[in-house]
C-alpha cells in the first residue's frame, strides 16, 4: 500500500481512538496515538489476516502487550473490518464487547486477552514455541510499551525467546519516553535499550515510529532474519498527532473534554486533508 | 497396613504424562527447572521436542502456556505448588483464567509434605487462591490411581484445570475395579452415620484409618474423598450433612479456603450443620521428615481421631 493510503489509514485510526476515548469518558489516548502508525502498518501492510475469517489457522498472530491501548487497537481493527466502526463509540460501556483491555473472547481479530502489563509477551513466545513444534510458517508480533519492560517477566520472556532461536517473533517497543509518573528515564530508567535485547540475543533495529518507509525497511530486515527473536525499537511521540497531547504524560490515561475532543478532531481533520 | 503400596502423586503425573504423550501430539509439557522434581523428567525422555523448559521463570512459562493454548496445544505447565499457584497467580489469573485457555497446571510439592525443604516450599494456600479464579477445575487426587485418571481427565476436558500432587510417596487406596473418576464428584469410601469426614488428597487415607479408630469406640464415621474441590459435589454434601449432624473436613492445607472453607460454604447456605476443619491451623509450617510433621500439625490418623473425638464425642 502507498504511504499516502496508510497515512489516510493512519489518520483515521487517531480521530477513532479519540473518538474510542471521548466515548467512555476513560481510557488511554496517549500511548494509543504514539501507536497509531505501527497498528496501521501492521493490519493494513504487514500480517497476514482476513477481517472474514479472524481465526484462520495460518494467520499472523498479535498480542497487544501494552493493552491499555486498546483505543488504537479497536481503531485499527475496525477500520480494517473486523467490526463495526460504529462500535467504537460503545468502548468501555456495560455490555460493550470492547474493553477497556484486549479480551480475546469477545472481539473479533483479538488474538489473546493481555493488559496486566509483561504478560502479552509471554503468549507471543508460546505462540511462537507453538508454530516451530508443528513447523508452520506464521509470524507472531507483540507490541510494548517502553515503561512496560520495567516488568521482570518481559525478560523473563526475552531470555527464554532468545534461546530458543524464536526468528518467528517480533518484539516492537513503542519507545515514547513517557509512563504515567512521567519520563521513563527518571522513574526508573529502562535504557540502553536496544543494548538489553541484544544481550539477550535478540536482532535488534532502530526505527523512526511515524515514518511509514523507515517501517517498512525495518520489517523486511526483520522477516530476512534467521535464528534470533527481532526487536524493533520504535522512536516515537506520545499523542502523536493531537498537538496539546504530545509529549504531555497527563494524557496516558485521560479523556479529552468536549471542546477537547472538538479541536483535537479539528486538528486532524486538517492534518488528512493536507 | 505396613505392606500397603505407596507412589507420590508427583510420580503418578508423570507417569500419565507419558501416556498422553503417546497418544495426543498437541500435548506439550512445560517445566521450570525442576523436571526432575515434578517427574515431567519422565516425559521429556520420551518427548524431548514437546518438553519446554523454562528455567526458573515461573509467571512467564504461564504465559508461555497460554499462549500455546491460543493455538491449539495442550499444554501442561509444572512446578511447585507454591511458584505455580503462588508466584505465578497473577498469570494464572489473567493470562489463562480470564481467557479461559486450555491450560492444565501440574502443581507438585503441595502442602507440609514437602518436609525438610521447610516453609518457604510447602505451599498450604494453592487451593484457596485457585479457588477464586471464575471456571478453574481444581483436582487434589488422593493416590495414584487417582491422579493418572485425574491428568486424563484433565485433558479430556476443555478448560484451565489446577492440578496438585505430593511429594510424599503415599498409599494407594483405590486400586478396584469399582473405581470410576468423575470431575466434580465425591466418592463415599465407607458409610457410617454418627460423622461424615470430608477429606482430600492425601488426607483421604489417615481419614479412613481415623474412622477405624473411631470405629474402635462406637462411632461409625462417613468418609468422602473429596477430589475435586472445584466444581465441588453440592448435592452430596449437603446429602451427607443431612444424614450425618456432623461434618469433618481434612485436608493438607490452610483451613482459611480451602476444602473446609468450600464446604462451609455449601452448608451455610443450604443446610447450616456444624463443621469441624482439620488442616494448617493459620500457621507456616517448618522443615522435618514429611511424617513426622504430618504427625507434629495432626494431620495424621492419630491427629484427626483426636481432633474429632475432642470436638464431638467428649
Amino acid at each position: 500500500m502507498e504511504n499516502k493510503k496508510l497515512m489516510e489509514f493512519a489518520n483515521k485510526i487517531r480521530k477513532d481512538i479519540l473518538t474510542a476515548v471521548y466515548s467512555a469518558k476513560s481510557g488511554h489516548p496517549g500511548g494509543s496515538l504514539s501507536a497509531a502508525d505501527i497498528f496501521t502498518y501492521l493490519y493494513f501492510e504487514e500480517m497476514n489476516i482476513d477481517p472474514q475469517n479472524p481465526k484462520k489457522a495460518d494467520r499472523d498472530r498479535f498480542v497487544l502487550s501494552k493493552g491499555h491501548t486498546t483505543p488504537g487497537y479497536y481503531a485499527a481493527l475496525a477500520n480494517r473490518g473486523f467490526f463495526p466502526t460504529e462500535d467504537i463509540k460503545t468502548f468501555r460501556h456495560v455490555g460493550s464487547y470492547l474493553q477497556g483491555h484486549p479480551d480475546m473472547k469477545h472481539t473479533p481479530g483479538v488474538d489473546m486477552s493481555s493488559g496486566s502489563l509483561g504478560q502479552g509477551i509471554s503468549a507471543a513466545v508460546g505462540m511462537a514455541i507453538s508454530a516451530k513444534l508443528s513447523n508452520e510458517d506464521y509470524k507472531v508480533y507483540t507490541l510494548l510499551g517502553d515503561g512496560e519492560i520495567q516488568e521482570g517477566q518481559v525478560w523473563e520472556a526475552a531470555m527464554l525467546a532468545g534461546h530458543r532461536h524464536l526468528d518467528n517473533l517480533i518484539v516492537i517497543i513503542d519507545n515514547n519516553g513517557l509512563q504515567i509518573d512521567g519520563d521513563i528515564a527518571k522513574v526508573n530508567s529502562p535504557y540502553p535499550i536496544d543494548k538489553k535485547f541484544e544481550a539477550f540475543n535478540f536482532h535488534v533495529i532502530n526505527v523512526d515510529g511515524h515514518d511509514f518507509d523507515a517501517l517498512r525497511n525495518a520489517f523486511n530486515e526483520a522477516k530476512a532474519v534467521e535464528g534470533k527473536p527481532v526487536a524493533i525499537i520504535e522512536k516515537t511521540v506520545k499523542g502523536k498527532g493531537v498537538s496539546f497531547m504530545e509529549n504531555n504524560a497527563g494524557w496516558h490515561g485521560k479523556a479529552p473534554s468536549e471542546s477537547e475532543y472538538l479541536e483535537a478532531m479539528a486538528e486532524l481533520e486538517k492534518e488528512g486533508a493536507l | 497396613m505396613s505392606e500397603i503400596k505407596k507412589i507420590a502423586t508427583r510420580e503418578s503425573y508423570g507417569n500419565a504424562l507419558l501416556e498422553l504423550g503417546k497418544n495426543h501430539s498437541e500435548v506439550v509439557v512445560l517445566d521450570a527447572d525442576l523436571a526432575g522434581a515434578t517427574k515431567t523428567s519422565i516425559f521429556m525422555k520420551e518427548f524431548p521436542e514437546r518438553h519446554i523448559d523454562c528455567g526458573i521463570a515461573e509467571c512467564n512459562m504461564m504465559g508461555v502456556a497460554a499462549g500455546l493454548a491460543t493455538t491449539g496445544k495442550v499444554p501442561f505447565a509444572s512446578t511447585f505448588a507454591m511458584f505455580a499457584a503462588g508466584r505465578a497467580f497473577e498469570q494464572i489469573r489473567n493470562s489463562i483464567g480470564y481467557p479461559h485457555l486450555n491450560v492444565k497446571i501440574g502443581a507438585t510439592h503441595a502442602g507440609i509434605s514437602v518436609g525438610e525443604d521447610g516453609a518457604t516450599h510447602q505451599c498450604n494456600e494453592d487451593i484457596a487462591l485457585m479457588r477464586t479464579i471464575p471456571g478453574m477445575v481444581i483436582i487434589s487426587p488422593s493416590d495414584d490411581i487417582e491422579a493418572k485418571a485425574a491428568v486424563k481427565a484433565a485433558y479430556e476436558y476443555e478448560g484451565p484445570v489446577y492440578l496438585r500432587f505430593g511429594r510424599l510417596a503415599t498409599p494407594v487406596i483405590n486400586e478396584n475395579e469399582n473405581y470410576k473418576f468423575e470431575i466434580g464428584k465425591g466418592i463415599v469410601l465407607r458409610e457410617g452415620k454418627d460423622v461424615a469426614i470430608f477429606a482430600t488428597g492425601l488426607e483421604v487415607y489417615e481419614a479412613l484409618v481415623a474412622a477405624k479408630k473411631l470405629a474402635a469406640d462406637g462411632i461409625e464415621a462417613k468418609v468422602i474423598n473429596i477430589h475435586t474441590i472445584k466444581p465441588i459435589d453440592k448435592d452430596l454434601i449437603i446429602e451427607t450433612a443431612k444424614e450425618c449432624g456432623k461434618v469433618v473436613t481434612v485436608e493438607e492445607h490452610s483451613v482459611v479456603g480451602g476444602l473446609g472453607s468450600a464446604v462451609c460454604d455449601i452448608l451455610s447456605e443450604n443446610y447450616p450443620t456444624s463443621v469441624l476443619k482439620i488442616g494448617i491451623n493459620d500457621v507456616y509450617g517448618e522443615s522435618g521428615p514429611a511424617t513426622e510433621l504430618i504427625k507434629k500439625y495432626n494431620l495424621d490418623s492419630n491427629g484427626i481421631y483426636n481432633s474429632i473425638k475432642n470436638s464431638y464425642f467428649k
